[in-house]
């Protein structure tokens, strides 16, 4: 009877064990696709990325659609190449649609967002959107400010 | 001076023998011929004194941990207007750090100290000796079971803990300080990744597992058979493997944050 007991309790540990297993799993982490590939891969070039970094979102609308998967600097034309898993839910994103990496709220994270085109073509597996729009760095937008601030001032005096 | 170098050397002699007799115990433990269906009562056993009997004390504190957690991050984030990141906050701590390092601390010593106080006493007895008389092979019978419950329990327990702890932190933040609940999860499953965040704990509570439950399990052996020798082990027992713990921790997140 002890031997039972004790039976059943170390199955129920065990049991408890992998409820937090997948507690962590979906709960936590938001585990989705655990066998993966619902998604179509998608290449951009951008002048900059700023702070994008890989596993940021790829947002349409503000609606998440897939996420970074690899940035690769572009030895010939020194681009940032940025390859990005769309869900195959979305694969209707029009041929001529436009990426550019926006940011979330002033300190918040980096994300690329898609802008509809009108072309009838979709993007599939391995195409590329060609209208890119940089990532606009504060620095050079102070810099910027600051250089026709100065042009101004020398005009009036 | 020469007698003070000749103590020192002896020392440092008998350091590098312990660490070698602690290795070639657990070689000798490990790669003995393994007997499935006669170990597995044994296992059950074991399991149920190092894993069960421990789930009470890793509950509790996972839970005041987390909420603790809670607790404090809310009264620092929501200075920036940005307490629905609790939930970010408080599951990234736990399941990368706080959960395999708590959680093996709590293992070594709710389990740990009781191994080795009861290896150590059943070598004081000359229990595993006249084992050996009677044919049974001391290292299959009594250490292995108990090596192999250390392995599965604590990494089951720090799952456990990391679980009950986030409940924890979602009980102080979204229950009582009013945190949007959805808004919790889903800034929670934004940041945390599987791979990288949760697996890499149980990989942590894994390495933790086995060195707490060797160390245990070797100081008992080891321990010099009287009353003295069986405390002094079972609180060597505790403190190597606290060490061992953050050490290891410290080693073991440089490794992961260096993109391993």
């Amino acid at each position: 009877m002890r031997t039972r007991t004790i039976e059943i309790s170390v199955g129920f540990f065990m049991m408890l064990g992998v409820l937090a297993l997948v507690f962590l799993a979906f709960k936590v982490s938001g585990l989705t696709n655990l066998v993966g590939n619902h998604v179509y891969y998608v290449t951009a070039d951008f002048n900059n990325i700023g702070g994008l970094k890989v596993r940021a979102p790829v947002r349409m609308a503000g609606v998440r659609i897939g996420q970074v998967t690899q940035i690769d600097l572009d030895h010939k034309t020194y681009q940032a190449k940025v390859t990005m898993a769309i869900n195959n839910a979305d694969s209707n994103i029009p041929d001529d649609s436009s990426a550019s990496i926006l940011t979330e709220g002033i300190l918040g994270a980096n994300y690329v967002g898609v802008a509809p085109g009108y072309a009838d073509k979709f993007l599939h597996n391995g195409s590329k959107i060609d209208n890119t729009h940089p990532a606009l760095v504060l620095e050079n937008l102070i810099g910027q400010l600051l250089f026709s601030v100065n042009k101004g001032s020398e005009k009036k005096s | 001076m020469i007698a003070r170098m000749q103590a020192l050397g002896e020392q440092g002699l008998n350091f590098c023998g312990t660490f070698g007799r602690a290795g070639l115990f657990l070689l000798a433990t490990l790669l003995r011929r393994p007997r499935l269906i006669r170990t597995f009562p044994l296992l059950v056993n074991e399991l149920y004194s190092v894993g069960v009997l421990s789930l009470i004390i890793i509950i509790v504190s996972g839970l005041f941990i987390g909420m603790v957690l809670g607790l404090q991050g809310y009264n620092i984030l929501v200075d920036f207007a940005a307490s629905e990141k609790l939930g970010t906050l408080v599951a990234l701590s736990i399941v990368r750090e706080l959960g395999p390092v708590v959680a093996a601390l709590l293992f070594a010593g709710r389990a740990g100290s009781a191994l080795t106080a009861e290896i150590g006493l059943m070598k004081a007895t000359e229990q595993l000796d006249s084992m050996e008389m009677i044919g049974v092979d001391p290292l299959w019978r009594i250490i292995s079971p108990r090596l192999w419950a250390g392995f599965i329990a604590l990494p089951l327990l720090t799952l456990i803990f990391s679980a009950v702890a986030i409940l924890g932190g979602y009980l102080v933040g979204v229950q009582w300080l009013g945190i949007d609940g959805g808004s919790f999860w889903s800034n929670m499953q934004a940041t945390v990744h599987f791979r990288e965040d949760v697996v890499n704990g149980i990989i942590k509570s894994l390495v933790f597992g086995f060195v707490v439950v060797w160390i245990a399990v070797f100081q008992g052996f080891d321990a010099v058979p009287t009353s003295a020798g069986i405390s002094r082990a079972t609180t060597k027992t505790v403190v190597y493997s606290s060490l061992a713990i953050l050490g290891l921790d410290f080693v073991l997140t440089a490794m992961m944050m260096g993109g391993w």
